[in-house]
């Protein structure tokens, strides 16, 4: 489906099978974006369904993040576009965030904010009613475990708090399509398992989720479809069953990325 | 192993150097500072080898004293002690006590501090240098006394390492020091003016001070040179048992930090208080106005400005009392109307990218830029008016207010609308959220400079009709002038203020993504 060559940016092409079909929660073609010499995404293109839990695998600088930047409207691709239920990302961006709840990874949050503040703030920016924002805010916090840490300082909460109230941050205005980057990193396993079961409820009434994620095994449980991403390009997509190929999903990923050593050398670890 | 903590110290140093050359030209600037120093006080310690010895001994037991006080203040104040070796990076390696505390010891001498303490005790043993034993034993409490330095800033902050690297410390001990720095002058004034008041008293502090772990070590060579063996044996025992009883607390203090390394978590609060989102608008500007409001008051990088404004006045009036002119304090409103309003020109820059959240929402730019601007205003206008009536309520006479205010309202508006637009397009190297005001920030110096100095310029020019119109007043001395300053700084200022804001506005909505990519990049 994708080509293009180290040291040149694939043209951006229109894939024609977009077309038919019900409108996709996100679709984007072509997307690629070079920072300086490294080219960090080339040319992916990817239609996420309605309703679906989707899940976005790839080795470390993949592209991931910055792909998820690009459909989000926090980066401006060099090439391609991103459409969000019909809204074009980069024509109508205002419209478009209206429609997204957004995790990004690896920024900073207001955190001389206390973390019920934090959340207050994020509904407030977004225009919404002050009643309904006090209301979803506590419903919210209790949700992830946080009631009790609801008036400390979000810079003294422990990196798991701080990615559950950054979540708790984008899911203020009940968002149709929700962009979770590396959603469950340094979240502790009973917190994991609560937002899974939000995400679970929210997928079932119509809802969708995109995670990004590094743990295989986590996402062959958890999504029902899958893209893998190496290298700036779009290695396979579909359905987990398809992607997988009755093989495990880390195997089938090991297998596509390629790049494992062999395990020889290291005789002297077995001297002691 | 302690040749090899040398080296590793050594090493750290000089790879510090090379991840950039604005660390070197730090490095080179803060070293002619303390060559400058130390040139001066070696040259003074050669010269006092002609003077009396009693003055002679004074000036050096004092001179010590309070080199030994500051290696133990000054670290924790600063909150800049030196972690380069910090000890609990040795955890894992298992290196032998006796011989880690000798590394460190020695480490801490290697650097600016410890080479300048070093040279200056050295060049007492010249001071002394009226005979051999003096000069011996000066050199032998020199070395005594630069130790004494190291290991006791080394108790001091491994004692306090669980403290300083609590947040809440961190945030008090960066806006306390900032009092000080500013009021440096007056503080400097009134310790020489108070100095010269009891210099008959001097000598005798100095002589007691002597019998002190503080001044023991220092006053060897002068005990010896003055003929008296006695006492010069019993002090060299004080500055030994001072130096052993200090490395035995540190030895106490290392190994029980090793094993507890420092806590810095802090209870857990129930929510319920909303703080100023509650009190404000529940709109999206009024939103960014609490948020703004709040990091003014709980981010040292904010609140450290809010503290130097109430000293403004005091260095002014300061100034006044030295030349009996209470003339300067009339700059104090225009002056603080242009800091506060100036100070929000890199307020993106401090969100770093925490303003992916704004960017995410996709609040309007209008809305980011008015709230941010009403946040800084909230106090800005309530200080300059303070100020500008203050200062007349002060000389008496009310004739100079109305153009005084109109210029202060006039650069206060202005500057808020010009900032307004300047942080919506450049990003300027500031402290990172969470680092002391005082660390050099990382990024773009170049391109700092270059907004700071056209935005000035520009300011300069925007204001230009309220300076022309007080320039008329002050030439003319007729009032009329100053009467249209008062109303054509307000409203010429609230025109460039609503001016910038919208376009400011407009260009955050179109390049808010770019923004943010500046942003990452310094982060």
């Amino acid at each position: 489906m994708l080509g293009g060559y180290s040291g040149c940016m694939t043209a951006p092409h229109p894939d024609p099978a977009a077309s038919a079909g019900p409108v996709p929660a996100l679709s984007i073609r072509g997307l690629a974006k070079r920072f300086g010499g490294k080219i960090a995404v080339d040319g992916i293109s990817l239609d996420v369904p309605a309703g679906s839990f989707f899940g976005i695998v790839g080795p470390n600088g993949a592209g991931k993040t910055t792909t998820l930047s690009m459909a989000t409207g926090l980066l401006r691709p060099d090439f391609g576009t991103a459409v969000v239920h019909g809204v074009d990302v980069w024509a109508r961006p205002l419209e478009a965030k209206k429609l997204m709840g957004i995790l990004p990874d690896g920024v900073r949050l207001f955190d001389r904010l206390t973390g019920e503040q934090l959340v207050t703030y994020a509904g407030l920016l977004r225009g919404m009613d002050k009643d309904v924002v006090a209301e979803r805010v506590g419903e919210l916090l209790s949700a992830l475990d946080l009631g009790e840490d609801a008036g400390t300082l979000v810079v003294d909460y422990s990196a798991g708090m701080t990615k559950k109230i950054a979540l708790a941050s984008a899911l203020i205005h009940a968002p149709r399509l929700l962009v979770l980057d590396e959603p469950f990193e340094s979240v502790d396993p009973v917190s994991a398992s609560n937002i899974r079961s939000i995400l679970d409820r929210y997928v079932s009434s119509g809802g969708t989720v995109i995670v990004s994620s590094h743990v295989m095994d986590l996402v062959q449980r958890m999504c029902d479809h899958v893209a893998v991403v190496a290298a700036g390009r779009l290695l396979a997509a579909g359905t987990v069953d398809e992607v997988r190929d009755g093989m495990s999903l880390e195997d089938r990923f090991v297998q596509l990325v390629g790049g494992r050593s062999h395990t020889e050398g290291l005789e002297w670890l077995r001297t002691f | 192993m302690v040749a090899h903590l040398l080296r590793l110290k050594l090493t750290l140093l000089r790879n510090g150097l090379r991840r950039s050359p604005w660390q070197l030209v730090g490095m080179a600037i803060a070293g002619l500072y303390a060559l400058g120093l130390v040139g001066t006080l070696v040259v003074a310690l050669v010269l006092l080898r002609a003077a009396d010895p009693g003055l002679a001994q004074t000036a050096v037991v004092l001179g010590g004293s309070a080199a030994l006080l500051g290696w133990a203040i000054v670290p924790v104040a600063a909150s800049a002690a030196d972690m380069t070796l910090d000890p609990a990076r040795f955890t894992t390696s298992a290196v032998p006590m006796s011989q880690l505390l000798a590394g460190l010891a020695l480490g801490g001498l290697i650097g600016i501090p410890g080479v300048a303490t070093a040279l200056v005790a050295l060049a007492t043993v010249w001071t002394w240098a009226r005979g051999p034993l003096p000069a011996v034993a000066a050199l032998v409490g020199a070395a005594v006394g630069v130790l004494s330095c190291v290991v006791l800033s080394k108790v001091v902050t491994t004692a306090t390492a669980s403290l300083a690297s609590s947040r809440r410390f961190k945030d008090v001990s960066a806006i306390a020091f900032m009092i000080p720095l500013v009021l440096m002058g007056p503080i400097v004034a009134g310790v020489g003016r108070g100095v010269s008041a009891s210099a008959g008293f001097l000598p005798e502090l100095a002589a007691t001070l002597s019998w002190t772990p503080l001044g023991a070590a220092w006053s060897l060579g002068g005990d010896l040179a003055a003929g008296r063996p006695g006492p010069a044996a019993v002090k060299l025992l004080i500055a030994l048992a001072t130096l052993a009883a200090l490395l035995w607390c540190w030895k106490l203090l290392l190994e029980r930090a090793l094993v507890n390394p420092p806590y810095a978590g802090s209870g857990s609060r129930k929510g319920g208080k909303l703080g100023l989102f509650g009190l404000l608008p529940a709109t999206p500007a009024g939103a960014v106005t609490a948020r703004a409001l709040t990091y003014w008051l709980r981010d040292p990088r904010y609140s450290g400005s809010l503290v130097v404004v109430p000293l403004l006045p005091i260095l002014l009036v300061f100034q006044g009392s030295q030349s009996g002119d209470f003339g300067t304090l009339a700059i104090a409103a225009p002056l603080s109307a242009f800091l506060l309003a100036w100070s929000i020109s890199a307020d993106v820059s401090y969100d770093n990218t925490a303003f992916a959240l704004h960017v995410a929402t996709g609040v309007r730019g209008m809305d980011d830029r008015l709230g941010r601007a009403l946040a800084c205003l909230a106090f800005a206008l309530p200080v300059v008016l303070i100020f500008a009536v203050g200062q007349n309520f002060l000389t008496g006479s009310w004739q100079a207010l109305p153009g005084q205010l109109g210029l202060s309202l006039g650069i206060l508006f202005s500057g808020l609308g010009l900032s307004s637009v300047v942080s919506a397009r450049y990003t300027v190297a500031v402290p990172l959220p969470g680092d002391s005001p005082f660390k050099k920030p990382p990024g773009n110096v170049g391109q700092t400079l270059a907004v700071q100095f056209a935005g000035m310029a520009i300011l300069a020019l925007l204001v230009l009709p309220e300076a022309a119109l007080l320039i008329a007043e002050l030439v003319t001395g007729n009032a009329v002038f100053g009467w249209a300053n008062l109303v054509v700084g307000p409203v010429l200022g609230l025109a460039l203020f609503g001016a910038g804001v919208r376009l400011g506005g407009r260009w955050l909505d179109a390049r808010g993504p770019e923004l943010l990519a500046q942003l990452t990049v310094n982060r």
